[in-house]
Parts: C-alpha cells; sequence; structure tokens
C-alpha cells in the first residue's frame, strides 16, 4: 500500500515548492492583514463592542484568505498537465487530496500563526495562556477549511469563471465552520475564557465527514 | 471514438496515422488510462524483457507533465519515488545522462528549451522501465537535429525490449522506424499494415 | 388522460384544499390569530423542498456511480423545484415575521438554516451554468451535490448550536410548539399536497430537459 509514502513525497513537492518562492504564504498573509485592518475602519476598533467582533472577524479574514490561496492549488497541476503525469504515477489518486489538503492546511496555518500577533495587538486580547487551545481550534477550523477547499479548488478548476465559482461554492459549504469556529475563539478569548470543547469536537467531525467523502469521491474529481 | 480493435505485439514499433481530429490523441490517451473508455477493454498482457516498475505504460505528449519550478532532478526522483523505482536519485542520474541532460540537472525546467522540455518529457516517461512507451506526435517543433536524436533515442528504446506506440503525421526517420503502422480516420482504424496496407500510403493518407 | 396531466390536475386540486383547510378547517391559533395559518403552508414547503433535495442527493449517487444521463437530469429538476420551494420558505418566513415581531429577519436558526441551503443549492445550478460539456458537467455538479448534501446537517446543527449561545425570537414557535389535533391533520394534508406538488414539477421539468436534449441531438445531426 503505497498510499502513506506517495502521499508523503507529494506534500515534499507541495512544500517544496511553495518554500521556493514563498509566493502563497506572503500574498495570503498580507492579504489577511490588510482585511483586518479595513475590518477596523468598518466598526469602530477599540472599543469593548470591537473586542466582540474580533473573533468573528478573524474567522472571516481567514475564509477570504483561503478562497484566495486555494486558487492555485489545481490550477498549478494544469500548467504542463502535471495532473496527468500524477494520476499516470500514483496508484491510489487520494494521496494526490492528501498531500494537497496536507499543504493548505500548513500553508493557512502558517499564515493564521504570523498574524495572530498583529490580530492580539489591533484588539488588545492578551493570548498567553489562551494560546495552545486557540491553536487547536485554528488547527481543526482550518483542516475544514482545506479539506472543503482542496475538493472545491479540483471543481473550479475544470469551469469557467473559477476565480469568482471557487469562493460562490466554497463559502456556503464552510458555514459550520465559521460559525462554530467564531463562537468558541470568542469563548476562549472572553474575560472568564471557556473552553467550548462541544465546538471542537463539532469542528474535528465536520474534518471527518468532509475527509471520508473526499476519499470516497476524489478519484471521479479527477476524471478527464 | 467508434469502435476500435488491434492487437500490438511485444517489441513492436507502431505508428498511428491520421489527419487531426481522427482519434490517435484520444486512443493514445485511453491506453495511457489517462482517460476512461466508455467501452471496451484494454489489456497489456505478457511479459516482456524488462517488466515495468508499476505495469503502467510511459506516456509522453505535447506538454512536459514535469514541474517547471523544480529541478530536472528533483522531477524525475519526484516520478521515480511515487512509481516505487529502485534507488531512484540512481536511476534520475542514469537517465539524465541518457538523453543528455545531466549537466542542467540543477536547473529549473522552467529555463529549459524546447528540445531539452521534450528529453525531460521522454526521461520522466522511462523512469520507471516501462514495458509500453507511448508518444503522441513526437515530431512537432522539433528542428531536424532534434529528429535525429530522437530517432536514434525511440531506436534504442525499442531495441531494449520496449514496445512503442507512436502518432506521426508523415514520412520523417522517425516514421522509418515503423515495424507496423495504422490509420485512423475519424475515430475507426481504416488501414493496417498487418492487412496490407503500405506504410507509405498510409503515412501520406493516400489509397487504402 | 394521461397519467402527467392526472398528476398534475391532483396536484392542483390537493394544493387548493390544503389551503381551504389551513384557513377554514383549522382552528384558529390563541395568539397569533390568522397570521399563523401560513405556517401549514411555511413547514410543508420546507418539508416537500427537502426532499426534492434528498432526490436530487440520490440522482447525484447514482450518476457518479452508473453515468446514465437521465440521472444528471433528475437531478437538476429536483434542485430547482427544490429551490423554488426553499424560496417560497424563506419568504413565508418573514411575512410572518414582521407582523409577530415587527422585524422582517429574526435570525431564527431554521430560517437561516434553509437560507444556507438556498445558498447551497443556487451555487450548485451556478456550477452547472459554468460547464459546457455536458458528461464533466454533469459528473462535477453531482460531486458538488453530493458535497453540499452532506453538509446539510452540519449546516443546521452548526447554527442551531450558535442560536443556544445567542437566543432569539424563534419562528412560529420552537420545534416543541404542539399542534392540536386538527391542526395536526391540516398540517399534514398541506405536507401531503406540497409532496404531490413537489412530485408533478419535479417530473415535468424532467421532461423538459429530456426533449432539450433531443433537441440538442437533433439539431447536431443537422449540422453534421
Amino acid at each position: 500500500m503505497s498510499l502513506l509514502p506517495n502521499t508523503a513525497t507529494l506534500l515534499g513537492k507541495e512544500l517544496r515548492t511553495e518554500f521556493r518562492s514563498r509566493e502563497l504564504l506572503t500574498t495570503t498573509g498580507v492579504f489577511i492583514l490588510i482585511v483586518l485592518v479595513l475590518f477596523s475602519f468598518a466598526i469602530n476598533p477599540g472599543t469593548e463592542e470591537a473586542r466582540q467582533f474580533a473573533p468573528g472577524l478573524l474567522w472571516l479574514a481567514i475564509l477570504f484568505a483561503a478562497s484566495l490561496m486555494f486558487q492555485s492549488c489545481f490550477l498549478r497541476e494544469q500548467a504542463n498537465d502535471t495532473l496527468s503525469s500524477l494520476r499516470l504515477a500514483v496508484s491510489d489518486p487520494f494521496a494526490i487530496f492528501l498531500a494537497k489538503l496536507g499543504a493548505n492546511t500548513l500553508f493557512l496555518l502558517l499564515t493564521e500563526l504570523l498574524m495572530l500577533p498583529f490580530f492580539a495587538i489591533f484588539y488588545n486580547i492578551s493570548l498567553g495562556a489562551k494560546l495552545p487551545v486557540l491553536v487547536l481550534v485554528l488547527f481543526t477550523g482550518s483542516l475544514g477549511i482545506a479539506i472543503a477547499g482542496t475538493a472545491i479548488s479540483a471543481i473550479s478548476a475544470q469551469a469557467r469563471m473559477r476565480e469568482l465559482l471557487l469562493p460562490l461554492l466554497l463559502l456556503p459549504l464552510l458555514t459550520p465552520v465559521l460559525v462554530v469556529s467564531s463562537l468558541v475563539t470568542a469563548s476562549l478569548l472572553d474575560r472568564d475564557s471557556i473552553v467550548l470543547w462541544k465546538g471542537i469536537g463539532f469542528l474535528a467531525v465536520f474534518d471527518l465527514i468532509f475527509l471520508t467523502a473526499l476519499w470516497l469521491f476524489g478519484e471521479y474529481l479527477l476524471e478527464e | 471514438m467508434r469502435k476500435v480493435s488491434f492487437e500490438i505485439a511485444p517489441g513492436e514499433c507502431v505508428v498511428l496515422a491520421g489527419r487531426n481530429g481522427s482519434g490517435k490523441t484520444t486512443l493514445l490517451r485511453i491506453a495511457a488510462q489517462i482517460v476512461k473508455p466508455t467501452a471496451g477493454k484494454l489489456s497489456f498482457p505478457g511479459a516482456v524483457a524488462q517488466p515495468s516498475e508499476n505495469g503502467r505504460p510511459g506516456y509522453v505528449a505535447h506538454t512536459t507533465m514535469v514541474y517547471d519550478e523544480l529541478t530536472a532532478e528533483e522531477n524525475l526522483v519526484l516520478f521515480g519515488k511515487l512509481q516505487n523505482v529502485e534507488q531512484p536519485a540512481k536511476r534520475a542520474e542514469e537517465l539524465l545522462r541518457e538523453v543528455g541532460l545531466y549537466e542542467r540537472r540543477d536547473s529549473l525546467v522552467r529555463t529549459f528549451s524546447r528540445g531539452m522540455r521534450q528529453r525531460i518529457a521522454i526521461a520522466r516517461a522511462l523512469i520507471h522501465r516501462p514495458s509500453v512507451l507511448l508518444f503522441d506526435e513526437p515530431a512537432t517543433g522539433l528542428d531536424p537535429l532534434g529528429i535525429s536524436w530522437l530517432a536514434n533515442s525511440l531506436r534504442e528504446v525499442n531495441r531494449s525490449g520496449c514496445t512503442v506506440v507512436m502518432s506521426l503525421h508523415g514520412e520523417s526517420e522517425i516514421s522509418a522506424l515503423a515495424t507496423r503502422a495504422l490509420r485512423l480516420d475519424a475515430g475507426a482504424v481504416v488501414a493496417d499494415t498487418k492487412t496490407g496496407a503500405s506504410l507509405r500510403a498510409i503515412l501520406t493518407f493516400g489509397g487504402a | 388522460m394521461g397519467k402527467r396531466t392526472v398528476l398534475g390536475a391532483a396536484a392542483i386540486l390537493l394544493v387548493i384544499a390544503a389551503a381551504y383547510a389551513s384557513f377554514y378547517v383549522a382552528p384558529e391559533e390563541r395568539t397569533m390569530g390568522v397570521l399563523q395559518r401560513i405556517f401549514y403552508f411555511h413547514a410543508a414547503s420546507a418539508w416537500a423542498g427537502m426532499d426534492a433535495f434528498v432526490i436530487c442527493f440520490l440522482c447525484d449517487l447514482l450518476y457518479v456511480w452508473k453515468r446514465k444521463e437521465k440521472y444528471d437530469w433528475l437531478a437538476v429538476s429536483s434542485a430547482e423545484v427544490g429551490l423554488v420551494f426553499t424560496t417560497v420558505v424563506l419568504i413565508t418566513g418573514p411575512i410572518w415575521a414582521k407582523p409577530a415581531w415587527g422585524i422582517w429577519w429574526t435570525w431564527d436558526a431554521r430560517l437561516t438554516s434553509t437560507f444556507v441551503l438556498w445558498l447551497l443549492y443556487v451555487s450548485y445550478l451556478l456550477l452547472r451554468t459554468l460547464i459546457e460539456e455536458p458528461n464533466r458537467r454533469a459528473l462535477l455538479s453531482s460531486l458538488f451535490g453530493i458535497f453540499a448534501f452532506i453538509d446539510v446537517p452540519l449546516v443546521f446543527g452548526a447554527i442551531r448550536w450558535w442560536r443556544t449561545q445567542h437566543p432569539a425570537p424563534v419562528i412560529m414557535g420552537g420545534p416543541n410548539s404542539g399542534l392540536e389535533p386538527t391542526m395536526a391533520k391540516v398540517f399534514y394534508f398541506s405536507v401531503l399536497a406540497m409532496h404531490v406538488l413537489m412530485i408533478f414539477l419535479v417530473i415535468e421539468r424532467y421532461i423538459i430537459e429530456k426533449m432539450k436534449h433531443e433537441v440538442d441531438i437533433l439539431q447536431r445531426e443537422a449540422e453534421a
């Protein structure tokens, strides 16, 4: 069963390609920053109300950034038809998806962690002890975003108006992640920091369901 | 495609000829198992001199099917690892020397010329020592020197026991390698050297 | 008389009968008066719409498995009809809410989830318009349809949890508000009527799609 070795090899390829140019990470990171700043102009920053909006705004910024970040996911395999050579080379096509969603989760998480200090400063939120759980929430949420995003990216790459289509298909699908992640993050960053484990569990269930769906139907997404 | 049915013996060097849109590319992609036929069977039976590492044919088409942002060596090692090739780094080096790209092994494929791009594509296709090589319009965009080199390489590949199936547009040094030719028209086989048609006629679309 | 005509006539008669029953047979509700009667329409449409989406989901699965175009025709038909019924739900909700609560939209859990459901299937239909090749369109939209449908329980679950954290006015009483016997009978009769109407519309739309396909074939033969 060469699924795991193939996934590891392909993940290595995705990471190597990205860290060589770092274009995806930098552009996405700057984008989240811009969105956070712009949000501040829309609400009244520095007030107590603004602090209450902050978690939701963070996740909105992450969702928008993801819609941009995942555009190139399968498009870059169209340039030289590398999708065909990958499909020829790999015995289980799920490896292609696992590698891409692993890379996407990693990149998304990395940009989020880089943005956290700015987020904490803008909205005067002390992270400190809450950081480990916050990272857990960011991870489970981002994983769901990446799984759905990778699947949808494979679909939109084969249609017209793909730049608009990807967010159009992805964002309604990710409503549960936005709702629950914002709630859990808000509760965590609140004065009486409460961890809503039920919410984190929900996110894990979301991740599992979509991962299973991707596993069952992935090969059809790659069909020609 | 319409109904197509033929057999190729191991070691043959087969040419598929036909106008644009006659189905040559589709047939090759089906053989490469990239496209699934709506009906019918495809099988690669029998032992060959060097069995391939994963049973899949090698496939070369118009694009390199490798990554522009990786080096020649990185690309070959990648595809070698994916197909469980033994000692992929060594095999990659071997192939790079064979196709004459060893000096450029650390260059990004993005910087390659047309001729070099074809050579890396061939290397990629052969990395897992396939018993069948499928080649879609190999001579496109090559100068006479490139065509000579390619004809030699294909001769070597065929001689080492690999069955070669390629689609061509006319007579050349490459078509001279053919041990068999078929002409396709509108998705069906209309002539076959096996049943008596002449190679020249098939290649120049003259007569039956 | 053809079967379609019989079905159509039955559908219209049942709907009229259900409307009549809603107004004249069902007893007046204590707190909300006449306005409450819209509930029969609203809830019955919701059930019929959801069942149309279930049909769509099953057809998506069948298409991916069998690749017969009739499943794709049925999928798009049921998706469109489902969308129509869902639109009715989204319109009747605010019509009730404005006089009852003074605001058009209360972010009620079920209504909000229904709105996301609506967005998902609008995206489904939009995706179809952006892929020209019929087989590719059928496959990709089926795959998206599958992802969308498995997302639905997650959407409803997430939003319901969200509303328990931030309570808001509920449209037409929560799920616990009991129905008096006569009301229950009228309700189930409305559900039946809406389902018959739904099935009739899906069949009619399916036949149109089938004819469109036949016209396409004739056109192509004429051009060849």
